[in-house]
């Protein structure tokens, strides 16, 4: 049988979600569902003085409104509200009190018969408010912007130590360039909206469906924030449409539907609207400043560099800013320093790659500006300047191979045609720029746990309470499997999504990949064990004498490696023992192994046609090549690349998160004003996956998630500035930009 | 969704009287503006009248060699109508510049000329918003107001009508034919929305209890040398930065008659007669187009974020009356400006 | 009030206080259809396409009145797992569903596009498709099914 592992196989739960068969979060129906509809706050910063939900409560049909007022009991600590990912500080906690910390913060929930009624009532609440000076731009709160404190948060980095003397190699550089770059908040806008459906069940249990992308956190965080016991609360989520980040952490629809579930003692879904979207998490703006300082011949001296990011007031969020040069490229003096703003926001929270998007658009375009200076062929630098070790902690990588990504993608594109001087290539009415830049992202692994239950008749049901949030999970678990069983894909079944199955970590980090595969591997160790125990006792066994390290699955059989004539079907093994069916259950640890650099990388290459008099910007071709170690599943993958590529363009070209800052209150809060990439923006966009061997993990598996939107905007930045000699520092690059 | 009540008109008299009953009441028809605006509680009418079942649904000839198109009449319909592609094509490109296609499959015309605008502010209930509730401030001011007007403006209110179709029936001079209590009228286009002025929160001249029945084309099409050319921040489906419908009478190389107007720029499409006349009888060549450009920008006053579409309307208006004099349309499918 | 719409073939019969209450309410959380997503709820992302006489339109702006007396299909309608839809197994084919919730606008919007003019071309397709909004990218795999699905494989 050939192996599923490395292949184009078609999503399992394809036909789901092309039938209208697969069911989200807000989409669980029960008789005598209550709908809730949230109110939200309309001013940033004080306090609600008085809350009027007489006319809503008038309406016929609601049941009831729930306020800090009336609420049922919720926790009082801060440990209480802390999941699994949550940053230092004191986590939100929704309905809790008077106090309003930002701008559509949710203050009430009407409940009601049905989602009309509900809303309408919503409309007639009216609230007064003791309102105070509020903060929300960056650049006002800058100045004021502290540096980072350790300990980081969890999976958090601090800006690495400094190396050198930067100062006076910076001074004594042959050529410098220094530079300030900007990349607006942006907002995570999945096309599925939050909510929950929590079902009240006759014993008082709860079962939560929430759109998330981690159930055992929201499981937790719930039990947690409500003092309610483990088994009192399910939560699942089967299917969830997008998240990106933003469901890493559990969010407020879940909590406000269990408050009513437990006030109400009935079953109530709570559905956030889009306008609401934005009083989730967002990636935070960032202001950097990077001084590059280089010898005549290109190699790098010396390396500054500097940001800033946003926070709310009450949590610190941050990611790895300033790092990732000393990944990337050769310097022997580095200094780095990440500093927070506060802002009268909801705290920023992991969006697509945190940190790395933002920050090598100002690494990239630095380079490329450096480049310029140079006189030198930016891909030229790219390779003087290449590192082969990671300079922050002075070890090797596990696997690197970005030269090739280099070599491949630049032959894709036709690199070599490339005429360096600005406005040199054209199209008609249209100017022609390529631009290129270098992508890095972690390849991280987490503890996992993983059933197996193997029956008789060669069916396999595999378990873990992962999550699928669009990226594939289902079927590179069953790929996986059936590889590892030795049996037919369409004869294993993937059960996720509920926390009630054996231990995940939450679905983030590019990290899924690595874990699941390698935890069913060590689980499907287990189940070969066991029915090589079974082989043994079958009269006049081909395998008495092979040990457990010798035997594979295969085909239905447990074949010994050495000797492919020795073997015992799994059918006969199991039913000569009597045994029906086989359960194993294992944890898969990654190995502690800090000795080497774990990341995937790419080489990101963009032509842009601007149209010269008019100045609208059309990306007609990117070429994106991936080192991203052992790829489970070619056609997932290349979706994965695809999107994160689409998502790059937006960032480079449209997305931006519109602010009032007067009224402290964002004013694009839809999906029609919040530009997303849109079918006409999308052209030519060709992935290659560059061989690359890693063995940080039995399956070399890095993980495909994220590393797709790194380099891609500053890629298109830089395209930008060969067609039209206009650098242009700050994201989203629109038309008005190349015309002041 | 709820509090308001609701009625059907079998015909324009019924419709009417149903609106002369309660002035609080709207007329409903594919829905895709007042739904949302409903939705969002921007408006809160007291009674919503459906004329969905109005006789006003043809597009026909009209004595003379001009077209009558029913208030009705969809979107889709009108921008695939035979007649149209054929005598008024920059109707149809404007059309199809405008929304999606399904949105379209909807939209009425009468609709569409009454569209409301999508000011972040008229559409955010918890931000003041003169147009929404007169007196209350202008947030645009001195807020997001990259899409909003240069031209046209007041203190009170710097909206832009959002409108594609509407651009290209200013260009064309239609006329607006509505019915009331008092009787049958015809307003023409460039009268039919207002300028904000001290009263923003009237978009339209249609006075109380006034339906519009139909929109009438004059025989003048520009079938020849058009084009509707829409910029905005994204390839489509966005709401026009600058938007240009022009079309040309030509001999030979001389503009015997030119018309243009645009959208995305202020609280009704922007015609300016001086401008036009400074094409009449000039060669067909950017030095003429630059001239009328100037002219017709002359008053032109930009805000913090929107400045820019001066000089982006100067350009779009050369390349647009470029694109009409040279017979090459801009396509609604291309994204590649021609 | 009573309503009685045609779904899918079949005639439902449901009471509402709410004669412009749109149909994807009424869909979802009435009739149980829960193919037609509510993404925005205000015709701004096309997730909530079903097709209507033929014509795919927004159903979340489609108030329950009008839409009596139409004929409504929804993707439960459009095909099943076992015999789905030609574009509905393009889609598979071509791997255009990822997370899946943009999936019924595509799909719909193409299926009424290919009932309209089967043999469209790219710009046709993107064109029709202009509207429905995809945050996972999977523009260029819809695209490729479409195309798959009219029977003219994109170059």
């Amino acid at each position: 049988m050939a192996p599923y592992i490395g292949t184009a196989t078609s999503r399992i739960d394809g036909i789901a979600k092309v039938t209208g068969a697969a069911k989200y979060a807000a989409e669980f129906n029960v008789p005598g569902l209550l709908h809730g509809s949230v109110v939200t706050s309309t001013i940033a910063k004080g306090r609600i003085t008085r809350l009027d939900t007489s006319a809503a409560m008038r309406v016929k049909g609601v049941i009831d409104v729930l306020t800090h007022e009336n609420r049922p009991p919720m926790a009082d600590n801060d440990q209480a509200y802390k999941d699994d990912v949550a940053p230092p500080g004191s986590p939100f906690r929704p309905l809790y009190d008077d106090k309003i910390k930002f701008n559509l913060q949710p203050i009430a929930l009407v409940v009601a018969e049905t989602s009309e009624v509900a809303r309408f009532a919503a409309s007639l609440v009216t609230v007064e408010y003791e309102e105070v000076a509020h903060v929300t731009d960056i650049f006002a709160a800058r100045d004021a912007a502290v540096p980072i404190k350790p300990p980081a948060s969890p999976v958090g980095f601090t800006p690495p130590k400094a190396r050198g003397q930067p100062n006076r190699a910076l001074a004594r550089a042959a050529v410098r360039h220094e530079g300030e770059y900007y990349v607006p908040i942006e907002h995570h806008n999945p096309m599925e909206l939050y909510g929950a459906t929590v079902i009240h069940e006759s014993d008082g249990k709860l079962t939560v469906y929430d759109k998330t992308q981690g159930v055992q956190n929201v499981q937790r965080y719930l039990c947690g924030v409500f003092g309610m016991k483990p088994e009192g609360v399910r939560v699942l989520s089967p299917f969830v449409g997008g998240a990106f980040g933003s469901g890493l952490r559990p969010q407020f629809e879940a909590v406000l539907a269990v408050l009513a579930a437990r006030a109400l003692e009935r079953s109530v879904r709570v559905v956030l609207t889009r306008p609401q979207m934005y009083a989730l998490g967002y990636r935070p703006a960032m202001v950097q400043r990077i001084a590059l300082g280089a010898d005549a011949d290109g190699t790098l001296d010396a390396i500054a560099h500097d940001a800033v990011t946003a926070t709310s007031q009450f949590e610190e969020y941050f990611r790895q800013e300033t790092g990732w040069s000393g990944l990337l490229y050769k310097c022997a003096n580095a200094k780095y320093e990440h500093k927070l703003a506060r802002l009268d926001l909801p705290t920023s929270c992991d969006m697509r790659a945190p940190s790395a998007p933002t920050a090598l658009f100002a690494l990239e375009s630095a380079m490329d500006e450096l480049a310029v200076a140079l006189e030198l062929d930016p891909l030229e630098l790219r390779l003087r300047c290449y590192s082969e070790r990671d300079q922050n902690h002075d070890r090797p990588f596990s696997s690197k191979a970005l030269r090739e990504c280099y070599r491949q993608g630049a032959e894709a594109f036709g690199w070599n045609k490339r005429n360096g001087a600005p406005r040199s290539m054209r199209d008609g009415s249209e100017l022609v720029g390529w631009g290129m830049a270098t992508g890095i992202w972690e390849a991280l692994q987490m503890p996992i746990t993983v059933r197996i239950a193997l029956t008789a008749n060669g069916s396999a049901e595999v378990a873990c309470a992962t999550s699928d949030i669009g990226t594939g999970t289902y079927t590179i678990m069953a790929q996986v499997a059936a590889d590892m069983l030795g049996l037919p894909l369409e004869n294993i079944s993937i059960k996720l999504g509920d926390s009630t199955l054996p231990n995940s970590p939450v679905e983030g980090g590019s990290w899924i990949a690595a874990s699941v595969s390698n935890g069913i591997a060590t689980t499907v160790a287990a189940v070969r064990n066991e029915l090589l125990e079974l082989a043994k006792k079958v009269p006049n066994s081909p395998l008495a004498n092979a040990a457990p390290d010798e035997v594979k699955l295969a085909d239905g059989m447990i074949v010994d490696e050495r000797d492919g004539s020795r073997s015992v079907s799994i059918a006969d093994a199991m039913r000569h023992g009597g045994v029906e069916r086989i359960e194993q259950e294992e944890t898969t640890n990654p190995t502690a192994d800090d000795s080497r650099a774990r990341n995937t990388h790419s080489a990101v290459f963009a032509e842009v046609k601007i149209d010269e008099e008019i100045g609208v910007i059309r990306v007609t071709r990117v070429v994106s090549a991936i080192a991203g170690g052992r790829v489970l599943n070619t056609k997932t993958a290349s979706s994965q690349i695809l999107g994160s590529v689409v998502w790059g363009i937006g960032m480079a070209l449209h997305e931006e998160t519109l602010i009032d800052h007067k009224l402290g209150r964002v004013m694009n809060a839809n999906i029609a004003e919040y530009h997303v990439p849109v079918n006409a923006d999308v052209h030519d966009i060709k992935v290659i996956f560059v061989h690359e061997h890693d063995d940080s993990n039995p399956l070399g598996v890095k993980g495909l998630g994220e590393i797709g939107i790194i380099g891609v905007a500053p890629a298109i930045a830089n395209a930008v500035y060969h067609a039209t000699g206009k650098r242009v520092r700050d994201l989203p690059i629109t038309l008005d930009k190349l015309h002041p | 969704m709820i509090g308001f009540q609701y009625a059907r008109a079998g015909d324009v008299t019924d419709a009417v009287r149903l609106m002369a009953g309660d002035p609080r009441a709207k007329f409903v028809a594919g829905g895709t503006n007042l739904i949302d605006l409903m939705k969002m509680d921007v408006e809160r009418p007291s009674m919503v009248i459906d004329i969905n079942r109005l006789p006003l649904k043809e597009v026909e000839e009209v004595p003379g060699g001009g077209l009558r198109i029913g208030a009705l009449v969809r979107n889709t319909d009108l921008a695939y109508n035979a007649l149209v592609e054929e005598r008024y094509p920059v109707l149809a490109s404007a059309l199809l510049a405008g929304a999606t296609q399904q949105l379209r499959n909807m939209a009425s015309t009468g609709g569409n000329l009454l569209q409301r605008t999508r000011c972040h502010y008229f559409y955010d209930t918890a931000t003041p918003c003169n147009k929404r509730e007169p007196g209350s401030g202008c947030s645009a001011i001195g807020g997001q107001n990259r899409m909003h007007a240069i031209l046209g403006a007041s203190d009170a209110c710097i909206a832009v009508h959002p409108s594609d179709m509407c651009v290209a029936m200013a260009m064309l001079e239609a006329m607006v034919r509505v019915t009331g209590a008092s009787g049958e009228r015809a307003i023409p286009f460039a009268e039919f929305h207002r300028l904000p002025g001290e009263t923003p929160e009237r978009d339209t001249n249609l006075s109380a209890g006034e339906i519009i029945t139909a929109v009438e084309l004059p025989p003048r099409g520009f079938a020849t040398n058009y084009t509707y050319l829409k910029i905005r921040d994204r390839l489509s489906y966005a709401f026009a930065l600058v938007s240009v419908a022009a079309g040309l009478e030509l001999e030979g190389g001389t503009i015997k008659e030119g018309h243009f107007a645009l959208g995305g720029i202020a609280h009704k499409p922007w015609r300016d007669p001086q401008a036009e006349a400074a094409l009449r009888g000039q060669p067909a060549n950017a030095k003429t187009f630059a001239l009328a450009a100037d002219i017709f920008l002359r008053d032109a006053e930009g805000y913090e974020h929107n400045a820019f579409k001066i000089d982006l309307a100067r350009r779009c208006i050369m390349r647009a009356l470029s694109q009409a004099a040279a017979g090459t349309p801009q396509s609604q499918s291309s994204k590649k400006i021609v | 009030m009573p309503y009685t719409l045609t779904v899918n073939g079949s005639e439902r019969s449901l009471e509402s206080r709410d004669p412009d209450q749109p149909l994807l309410y009424v869909l979802r959380n009435a009739l149980g259809f829960t193919g037609p997503k509510f993404g925005c709820g205000l015709g701004q992302c096309g997730a909530c396409t079903v097709i209507a006489d033929g014509s795919p339109i927004r159903s979340c702006q489609l108030p329950i009145s009008a839409a009596q007396g139409m004929k409504i299909t929804t993707i439960e309608g459009l095909g099943t797992i076992e015999k789905p839809h030609p574009v509905q197994a393009a889609f598979i084919e071509e791997a255009a569903a990822q997370c899946g919730y943009c999936t019924n606008g595509m799909v719909m919007t193409s299926a009424a596009l290919l009932a309209q003019n089967p043999k469209p071309s790219v710009e046709e397709v993107k064109q029709a498709l202009a509207g429905n909004l995809c945050r996972c990218g999977t523009h260029d795999r819809v695209l490729r099914a479409v195309m798959r699905a009219s029977g003219r494989q994109k170059t």
